[in-house]
């Protein structure tokens, strides 16, 4: 499933439409020391921070794309960066947990018991 | 690659907006050289946060960049406080950050933890009102 392919199944909305990639899993967190250091490569990051440094990381870190929840706004200097990089933002105004249950909905990624 | 090559980067103080681009940077470079990309994110989520310690703490400062067949050496040097206790500093929580730093996302305590989790050697030189050097090295297997 391709993050673009992902956008339209869950409705989600495209803020930037980046590089169509491939999607592993998902991946919730907003604290970007944090999230720098574990958020895994082609994963499709949740999150409600919204400065440039969350374009910083999702590069560094080679997510897939960056999704805004409970209705978060990235500002304009981020949008700005994540054109320049080809990084795709999506928002849903479902809060992080409802947006990660979605997606994982769609990739099934998440193995339970 | 028979020769290291060297890059120098200027990291600005106070600049949320650039930090992060030397890393960016070198990224790029080591993926044209084609490196894994194991060493490649191994190198970039430390060198970024060597780049943002230097932003929230120090006013900038200069990361010295050496790329050879072995791996990656990264030299970051700054002019500022200095460390008071390394060994506290280098504990995962612990920060010194201001609440204005930590409302970006930053100031979790994990950026010298990160630093050596992430790279094969790390050694801190620092002294109280002088500065700091961070010397790192990333092996390229």
């Amino acid at each position: 499933m391709t993050t673009h392919e992902l956008a339209q199944r869950l409705g989600w909305k495209v803020l930037i439409s980046g590089e169509d990639r491939e999607v592993s899993r998902g991946y919730c967190g907003d604290l970007l020391s944090w999230v720098m250091g574990r958020a895994p490569q082609d994963s499709a990051w949740i999150t409600v921070m919204t400065n440039i440094n969350v374009a910083a990381v999702a590069v560094l870190c080679d997510v897939a794309c960056v999704i805004f929840a409970q209705g978060a706004q990235p500002d304009a200097t981020l949008r700005e960066r994540a054109e320049t990089e080809g990084l795709t933002l999506l928002a849903t105004e479902d809060d992080i947990y409802a947006a990660a249950v979605a997606l994982d909905r769609v990739l099934n990624t998440v193995k339970t018991e | 690659m028979s020769e290291p090559i060297r890059y120098v980067f200027q990291v600005d103080g106070d600049d949320f907006m650039s930090a992060g681009t030397a890393s960016a940077d070198v990224k790029k470079i080591l993926r044209q050289l084609g490196f894994s990309s194991d060493v490649i994110r191994r190198t970039a989520i430390a060198m970024y946060e060597g780049e943002i310690n230097m932003v929230i703490h120090a006013h900038g400062g200069v990361a010295e960049v050496e790329i050879s067949d072995v791996g990656v050496d990264i030299i970051l040097r700054d002019k500022g406080p200095g460390i008071e206790n390394i060994e506290l500093a280098m504990s995962e929580g612990y920060s010194t950050a201001k609440d204005t730093i930590r409302a970006l996302g930053f100031g979790a305590g994990m950026g010298l933890p990160n630093m050596k989790k992430y790279t094969d050697e790390m050694h801190i030189e620092t002294e109280l009102g002088v500065g700091t050097t961070v010397y790192m090295k990333v092996l390229a297997k």
